[in-house]
């Protein structure tokens, strides 16, 4: 192979980054468009745009100001959060079907939050005490996984997995002994909604956060896919390494299940679509799960909130009959 | 230019008794063959060397520096280890494996450059393998994989080598070539040390021979002065026989 050739695929890595991040931040901004125009009450784009400038009426500047951006802000925020949560617990525990919640996350959110639901109290406490819950139950599994001092993937895996089913049990008590008029609130929180959704900033500056620290990992999170001791061979400082991702990992997903309760296939599809098309280097897969988990459920809640208007379905139900038939075709079709 | 200073090394091999302490120094230049029947430490040594595994006792100094107190990524820069097994996680091609050789010289923020993937192709070429650099690591055979680990590690360039079984899953061409490749490295100033099966190849490509037993003694030394057939039987528990070719000398098994 001739240098020129050489030079010129030297020369083509950035571009390969460059085309499929553009072409995702496309689909972004269409699916944040759209979920502003669409809904109730249509806006037109002309409107919208005289909105987005700081004109328009004062009817079409709440609703899309005041109600639908925000909404769709934090939408696309957890969708991002949680697709790359998942991508990187996958690397971590080097197994494909690791999700986000699959260390009992969600679970120990859940019961922080139905908690807070049950004894009657109202949305900031629900908020802190569901991400009281994550992180308590990260403590949790990592404490009991790490126990004798020398974890390993699928231990991690397994004492996640059992204490996710102990949460479920608690959640199932508490979902029995309730009184009937909370029950609607506390499975729509399970189900993943994001009307409880207030502010998008919290999660959107997560987002951007990891996003920037973990890019410059990516090369690292490669060679760690490929099992530890290769890692540290080729000077990969295998457990601070592992130490970061799962903090990071862990901490996204709580972010995310406190702003839209737990929305199930996002962390788990979408890495796993994006490595089907676009490889596994995680430079690229890490920033392309933020942008399509966001997209995702962009167009997941836009579906909710219109598709039985004005009643609203609950999010997750959308991302799994949106995910699942399209996973299982990728997978098909691929080699 | 490496040099790796073994004092009174113990490997920590569960349930063993110490055994002898290894003092010894693999040189730039020279060729050291490991041998020693199943489970006798070989595989261990060399995680041990290479600082994925603490040793029980005594230390392993890299360039003048105790290993134990270097950065993962500079260690990496001069030592490079073959693996005996390897894993594969999440699919990946022949390019993109050969090239994370080159992670070790890279800052987080740097993408592979134009040098770095010419040297993943002068790798993979070296190794016999470039024709299937596109190929999925997980549709190769076991020789290809073994050549592609190979080539990995020139990719990675170190001064010194580490190799288990650098050997294993090789058809009869094969091996001679990757031991030609060892040879031209030590050749060019870099050292080698392997763990070997084949007494023959030791034999002919080694120039100091390390011999562990199953109890954790050691013997060590130039190649002339181990390859006496009467510790050899005594090593692997059968008996060999002896013939000369090629001026090298041959060992066969016999009942």
């Amino acid at each position: 192979m001739s240098v020129v050739e050489l030079g010129a695929r030297a020369m083509g890595r950035p571009r390969r980054l460059a085309v499929p991040l553009g072409t995702l931040t496309l689909a972004a901004l269409t699916a944040l468009v759209l979920s502003l125009t669409i809904g109730s009450a249509s806006v037109a784009p002309e409107a919208l745009w005289a909105v987005l400038r700081g004109e328009g009426d004062a009817l079409s500047r709440t609703l899309i100001l005041e109600l639908r951006l925000p909404r769709s802000l934090s939408a696309f925020a957890v969708g991002g959060l949680l697709a790359m949560a998942g991508a990187l617990m996958q690397v971590l525990l080097r197994n494909p079907l690791a999700d986000p919640y699959v260390l009992g996350l969600s679970g120990g959110a859940a019961v922080g939050a139905l908690t807070a639901m049950l004894a009657g109290l109202g949305g900031l406490v629900i908020s802190g005490s569901a991400f009281a819950g994550a992180l308590a139950s990260t403590l949790l599994v990592f404490g009991l996984a790490h126990g004798t001092g020398s974890w390993t993937p699928s231990r991690l895996l397994l004492t996640g997995v059992v204490v996710a089913a102990g949460w479920g049990a608690v959640i199932t008590l508490m979902l029995a002994v309730s009184p009937a008029e909370r029950l609607p609130g506390m499975l729509y929180w399970l189900m993943g909604d994001l009307s409880y959704a207030r502010t998008p900033w919290p999660p959107l500056a997560l987002l951007l956060i990891v996003c920037l620290l973990v890019i410059p990992l990516g090369r690292s999170l490669n060679v760690l896919a490929r099992g530890p001791l290769q890692a540290a061979a080729l000077g990969v400082a295998v457990r601070p390494l592992e130490w970061t991702i799962y903090v990071v990992a862990s901490l996204l997903t709580a972010m995310a299940v406190t702003t839209a309760g737990s929305i199930g296939f996002v962390g788990l599809v979408v890495p796993h679509m994006l490595r089907l098309v676009l490889g596994n280097d995680q430079r690229l897969i890490l920033p392309a799960c933020a942008l399509a988990g966001g997209t995702l459920l962009v167009l997941a809640d836009t579906l909710a909130r219109t598709m039985i208007a004005p009643e609203q379905l609950p999010v997750g139900v959308i991302t799994a009959l949106l995910g699942v038939p399209t996973f299982l075709y990728l997978l098909y079709r691929s080699r | 230019m490496s040099r790796l200073d073994i004092r009174e090394l113990v490997i920590d091999v569960p349930g063993r008794g110490d055994g002898s302490a290894l003092n010894l120094r693999v040189e730039p230049g020279q060729v050291w063959g490991v041998l020693g029947p199943n489970g006798a430490g070989k595989t261990t040594l060399l995680h041990t060397l290479a600082g994925l595994r603490p040793a029980r006792r005594g230390d392993v100094w890299l360039n003048d520096r105790p290993l134990a107190t270097m950065r993962r990524r500079h260690i990496a820069r001069a030592l490079g280890l073959v693996f005996q097994d390897r894993q594969d996680g999440f699919p990946a091609t022949v390019r993109e494996t050969a090239l994370i050789g080159r992670h070790p010289y890279l800052s987080p923020w740097q993408m592979e450059g134009g040098d770095d993937l010419r040297q993943a192709e002068a790798a993979l070429e070296r190794l016999d393998v470039a024709h299937l650099a596109d190929r999925l690591v997980s549709t190769l055979s076991g020789g290809e994989r073994q050549r592609l680990a190979i080539a990995t590690v020139l990719t990675q360039a170190p001064a010194l080598w580490l190799a288990d079984e650098p050997t294993n899953h090789l058809d009869l061409h094969h091996q001679t070539a990757v031991m030609e490749l060892l040879a031209e490295q030590a050749a060019a100033g870099r050292a080698v040390m392997m763990c070997l099966h084949d007494l023959n190849l030791a034999a002919r490509w080694c120039d100091h021979l390390l011999l562990l037993y199953p109890d954790g003694k050691a013997r060590w030394g130039p190649r002339e002065k181990m390859l006496v057939p009467s510790s050899l039987e005594r090593l692997y528990g059968q008996r060999l026989a002896t013939a000369e070719i090629d001026g090298a000398p041959v060992f066969v098994p016999v009942r």
